[in-house]
C-alpha cells in the first residue's frame, strides 16, 4: 500500500531521517513508535508532502508520490492528522468536515458566488456526507460548535473526522490519543479498528504504547532517525533493541 | 553622455542616502530579530527625529547638539510608550493582527505631528555650514560626510554591543531562540523592549542628519520608513550589517536610475527593487535566512 | 447564505430602493453615493482580509488603475463607458491575476510590505505617466455612464446606479461564505497546512481570490470615475488603503454587513464632524489600535455578541 525507501532529511546539519524503508501493507493498522527525537513526525511530514526528503522516494500503490504537493495526495487518497491540532478554529465543527469534502465537489469561484442550482444541490450532498462523518465520530452534538471552543479530546475526533471526510484509502495519525485520558484513549481505539474495518490503512505515530500494542497489527520502531526494528506488537515487546532506545542503553 | 564625475557625483550622494535608509533598515531588523514583528510605525521614528528636533530649536534656542540629544531622547521614549501600549499586551497575535496595530500606530503618529506642527516643511540647519567641497570633480556637502562618518560610528558601536556587552549577547540569544533564552533566564519581554528603544534611537538620528539635506514634515515617515525597510530587506533582515549594506545598494541604485533615467520615479525604484526580491530571493541578497520564521 | 442573513439581506435591499424617497436631493444622498462605492471596495478588500485571511495594503491603487483605465478609454478614445467599465475590470483583474501569483506566495508581514509596494508603484505611475493620466493635477471631464435617454449625472441616478452594483456585490460576498470555496477561503486563514491536506490548493485560491477582489475594486473605480468625471492620484494613495483597511476592521472582518457598516460610518464621519477633517488620520489610527486589541471582530462581532447575551438572558 505505502512503500518509504531509503528515506533521509537532514536539518541544517543534523541529520533527522537516515535512510529508512518502510513497506505498510493494506487495511492494516501500522504503528510507528520511537523515543522523542527519533523522526516520527519528519516521515509523517515527508510522506504527506509537506517536506521535500533530502534522498529516497515513497510509493502509494506503486505509483512514486516523491515530492508530490499534499494537495494532491488527498486526491490519491492519502491523508493525515495534527498532533498539535490544526483546526479551523472559526469555523464549527460541521464546517470543519464539510473542508473535508473539498476534493468530493466542484463548484468554482462563480458558480458559489452565483449560488447556481447545481451548486446548491452539491452543498446539500456536502451536508448529508459531513453528517455521516461527524456521527461516525461520535461529534453530532457539537456539530454547530466553534472548533477552537472544542476540548482536547473531542478536538482530536475532529481530526480524525474531516480526515475521514476526504474518503482515504490511507491515513496518517500524529499522535491522535496524546493528552486523552483512559475512556477518551478507548474510545480513539475503537475508531482506529472501525476505521480500519471500513478497509482504510492506518498508519499511527503514538506515544501511548498501551494503545500501540493494543490495536496495531505491526510495528516500526524508530531511534535516531533509523529503523531499529519492525516485526507484530509481541515481537517488538521482546526486542532488546526496543527496550534499550526506550530505557537507555546497558 | 554623461561622464565620470557625474556619475560619481550620483555615486556619492547615494551612498549618503543609502547610510540612512541603512540606519532605519537597521531599527527594523533588531525589531524583526527580537519579535518577529515587522514595524509599520519604524518610519514616524525618523519623521519624530527631524521633526522633534526643529521644534526644540526654536523653542528652546539651544546648540544644536542638545537638540538632537534631547530628540532622540524623546524619540526614544515614543518608542518604548509604543511598545507598551500597543505591543507587548499582543503576545500570540497573528500577524495580520501586529501588521494592523502597527499601522495603526503608524498613522496615529504621523496624525498628531500634523495636528501639532501643521503640513508645513522645515529645514533644519546643517551640523558643519553649506559649504561645498570639491571632491575629484564631484561636490560633497559637509552633512554628506557627517552622515557617513556617523554611518560608520553606528556600525562600530553595532558590532561592540551585540557582540561584546551581556544586553547585546542576550538579545543575540533571543533573537536565535526566545524560548530557549528565557529558559537560560534571559528577561525576554525586557530584550522586545530593548529593541524597541535601540531601535527608536537609531530612527530619530537617521531622521535628524537626513533633515538637514532634504527638508522634514510630518509625513517624511512613509517614505524613508519603507525604503528603511527596503535596505533591510536587501540585506536579509538576519543581520544589522546587512541592512546597512542593504542601505547602500539601494541608495546608489536610486541616485543612478535617478540621475540617468528619470528622476519621477526616482521612488519607483526602491520598490521594484523590494518586489524583485521578495520574489526572487526572500532571504535577502545577503542573508541566507529563510524568510519564514517556523 | 444562512437564513437570517437572507432576510437581513432582503431587508437592507428594501431600505435601500426607499433611501432616496426619504432623503429627496439631499446632501447625505450623495454622501451615500460614495458609501454605496466604498461599501464595494471594502467588501473586495474584506474577501481577501476576513475571508483568506491575506492582508493587501495595495487596494486603493488597484480601485485607482480601474478609475483610469476606464477614463482614459471613455475620454480619449471614446469607447463606451459601460464597455470600458468592463474591459477596465478585466484588465486590473489580468493584472492582480498575475501579480497574485509571486506576491500571495508571501504571508503575514512580508506580503502586507509587497502590496504596499505594489500599491505605491502604481501611485507613481498615476502621477508620472501625465501624457495619459494628466499627473498629480487630475483628469477631468469624463463622461457619464448613460442608459438609453437616463444620463447618471444627478444624485438620484448615480445613488441607484452604484447601489446596484454594491447590493450585488454583496449579494455575491454573502453567497460564497456559505459555499464550498468560502469555506476553502477561510480554512486558508485559519490553518493554511491543514487546508492544503484536505486538498484545497491554497496558493491558487488566494490568486483567485485576489483577482476576484480586484475586479470588483475596478468596477468601483470606473462608476466613481464616471459618477464624479474628475480623478486624481491622490484618491488612490497609501492614505485611502489605510482607510479602507480601517473600514473593513471597524464593520468586523469577515462580515458583509460589517463591510457596509464600516463604509458608512467611515464616510459619514467627515462629513458630520468638520473638525474631523483634521483629525481624521489620528482617529483611523486609534481605531485600528483599539479595535485590533479590545474588539477584533468589529462592530458585527459587537453585534452578534449582544444578541447572543439578549438570547441568553431571555431564556
Amino acid at each position: 500500500m505505502l512503500k518509504v525507501s531509503n528515506v533521509s532529511k537532514n536539518f541544517g546539519g543534523v541529520a533527522a531521517l537516515r535512510g529508512v524503508s518502510l513497506t505498510i501493507s493494506k487495511g492494516t493498522i501500522a504503528g510507528i513508535i520511537g523515543p522523542n527525537g527519533a523522526g516520527k513526525t519528519t516521515l509523517f511530514n515527508i510522506i504527506s508532502g509537506l517536506y521535500p526528503q533530502d534522498e529516497g522516494e515513497v510509493f502509494l500503490e506503486e505509483r512514486n508520490i516523491s515530492f508530490l504537493s499534499p494537495e494532491k495526495l488527498v486526491r490519491l487518497g492519502l491523508v493525515r492528522t495534527f498532533q498539535n491540532l490544526e483546526l479551523f478554529g472559526r469555523m464549527t465543527v460541521l464546517e470543519n468536515v464539510m473542508v473535508g469534502l473539498h476534493t468530493k465537489s466542484s463548484s468554482g469561484l462563480l458558480s458559489c458566488a452565483l449560488r447556481l442550482p447545481k451548486q446548491r444541490k452539491e452543498e446539500k450532498r456536502i451536508v448529508e456526507e459531513a453528517w455521516k462523518c461527524l456521527e461516525l465520530c461520535g461529534l453530532a452534538e457539537v456539530a454547530e460548535k466553534e472548533a477552537a471552543s472544542l476540548p482536547l479530546g473531542q478536538g482530536r475526533l475532529l481530526e480524525v473526522a474531516r480526515a475521514l471526510a476526504t474518503e482515504p484509502k490511507i491515513i496518517l495519525m500524529d499522535e491522535p490519543a496524546a493528552g486523552l485520558n483512559t475512556r477518551e484513549t478507548t474510545g480513539v481505539a475503537d475508531l482506529i479498528r472501525k476505521i480500519r474495518d471500513m478497509g482504510i490503512t492506518v498508519v499511527l505515530v503514538e506515544h501511548d504504547m498501551e494503545l500501540v500494542m493494543e490495536v496495531c497489527d505491526h510495528i516500526s520502531v524508530l531511534n535516531l532517525g533509523q529503523k531499529l526494528a519492525e516485526g507484530s506488537p509481541r515481537e517488538i515487546q521482546d526486542n532488546s533493541a526496543v527496550i534499550n532506545a526506550y530505557l537507555g542503553e546497558d | 553622455m554623461e561622464s565620470s564625475a557625474q556619475i560619481f557625483q550620483y555615486i556619492l550622494s547615494g551612498l549618503a542616502n543609502g547610510s540612512i535608509y541603512g540606519i532605519i533598515g537597521f531599527g527594523f531588523a533588531i525589531i524583526f530579530n527580537a519579535t518577529g514583528i515587522i514595524n509599520f510605525a519604524q518610519g514616524e521614528f525618523v519623521m519624530l527625529g527631524g521633526m522633534v528636533t526643529v521644534f526644540l530649536l526654536s523653542l528652546l534656542q539651544w546648540p544644536l547638539v542638545y537638540c538632537i540629544l534631547l530628540a532622540i531622547l524623546l524619540t526614544l521614549i515614543v518608542g518604548i510608550i509604543f511598545e507598551r501600549l500597543a505591543v507587548n499586551p499582543l503576545k500570540d497575535a497573528s500577524p495580520i493582527t501586529i501588521v494592523i496595530i502597527t499601522i495603526g500606530a503608524s498613522i496615529f503618529i504621523r496624525g498628531i505631528a500634523m495636528l501639532v506642527w501643521g503640513k508645513d516643511t522645515y529645514p533644519l540647519p546643517s551640523f558643519s555650514g553649506d559649504t561645498a567641497i570639491n571632491l575629484g570633480g564631484a561636490t560633497i556637502m559637509p552633512q554628506h560626510l557627517w552622515i557617513l562618518g556617523l554611518t560608520c560610528i553606528i556600525i562600530i558601536l553595532n558590532r561592540l554591543f551585540f557582540y561584546h556587552t551581556i544586553y547585546g549577547k542576550a538579545m543575540r540569544a533571543c533573537s536565535v531562540n526566545p524560548k530557549a533564552a528565557g529558559l537560560a533566564g534571559i528577561n525576554v519581554r525586557a530584550m522586545v523592549l530593548i529593541s524597541f528603544a535601540i531601535s527608536s534611537a537609531l530612527g530619530a538620528l537617521a531622521g535628524i542628519i537626513i533633515a538637514p539635506l532634504t527638508l522634514t514634515s510630518y509625513d517624511v515617515g512613509i517614505m524613508l520608513g519603507l525604503k528603511g525597510f527596503c535596505a533591510a530587506i536587501i540585506g536579509g533582515m538576519g543581520s544589522g550589517m546587512g541592512a546597512v549594506l542593504g542601505g547602500f545598494v539601494l541608495g546608489i541604485l536610486e541616485s543612478l536610475g535617478a540621475g540617468l533615467i528619470s528622476a519621477g520615479y526616482k521612488d519607483a525604484i526602491a520598490f521594484i527593487v523590494l518586489l524583485a526580491i521578495l520574489f526572487f530571493r526572500p532571504g535577502g541578497l545577503l542573508g541566507r535566512s529563510g524568510i519564514e520564521r517556523v | 447564505m444562512k437564513k437570517t442573513d437572507q432576510i437581513l439581506f432582503f431587508a437592507f435591499s428594501v431600505c435601500i430602493l426607499f433611501l432616496p424617497l426619504i432623503l429627496k436631493e439631499s446632501y447625505i444622498l450623495h454622501v451615500f453615493v460614495f458609501i454605496g462605492i466604498n461599501t464595494m471596495l471594502a467588501i473586495a478588500l474584506n474577501l481577501l482580509l476576513g475571508y483568506a485571511g491575506q492582508i493587501s495594503l495595495g487596494q486603493g491603487a488597484l480601485y485607482g488603475l480601474g478609475a483610469y483605465i476606464s477614463a482614459i478609454l471613455s475620454a480619449k478614445y471614446g469607447v463606451n463607458p459601460w464597455l470600458g467599465m468592463g474591459v477596465s475590470a478585466v484588465i486590473v483583474s489580468a493584472v492582480a491575476f498575475i501579480v497574485g501569483f509571486p506576491i500571495l506566495k508571501l504571508r503575514g508581514h512580508y506580503l502586507a510590505m509587497a502590496t504596499l509596494g505594489l500599491g505605491i508603484i502604481l501611485y507613481i505611475i498615476f502621477n508620472e505617466t501625465v501624457d495619459w493620466t494628466g499627473g498629480p493635477s487630475g483628469f477631468p471631464g469624463i463622461p457619464n455612464l448613460k442608459l438609453g435617454s437616463l444620463t447618471f449625472d444627478n444624485d438620484v441616478a448615480n445613488f441607484y446606479l452604484v447601489w446596484f452594483f454594491a447590493l450585488i456585490t454583496m449579494f455575491l460576498a454573502l453567497n460564497l461564505y456559505q459555499s464550498r470555496i468560502g469555506r476553502a477561503l477561510r480554512a486558508v486563514s485559519d490553518s493554511e497546512v491543514a487546508a492544503r491536506i484536505m486538498g484545497v490548493d491554497a496558493w491558487l485560491l488566494k490568486v483567485k481570490i485576489f483577482a476576484a477582489s480586484a475586479f470588483i475594486s475596478s468596477l468601483a473605480g470606473s462608476l466613481y470615475a464616471h459618477t464624479v468625471t474628475f480623478i486624481a492620484p491622490a484618491s488612490f494613495g497609501f492614505n485611502f488603503s489605510v482607510e479602507l483597511l480601517t473600514m473593513v476592521v471597524v464593520g468586523g472582518l469577515g462580515s458583509v454587513f460589517g463591510s457596509f457598516l464600516g463604509a458608512a460610518i467611515l464616510t459619514l464621519l467627515p462629513e458630520w464632524l468638520r473638525v474631523f477633517h483634521d483629525f481624521d488620520i489620528v482617529i483611523y489610527g486609534l481605531l485600528l489600535i483599539l479595535i485590533m486589541m479590545f474588539m477584533p471582530r468589529g462592530l458585527a462581532g459587537l453585534v452578534s455578541h449582544l444578541k447572543a447575551k439578549v438570547y441568553v438572558e431571555s431564556k
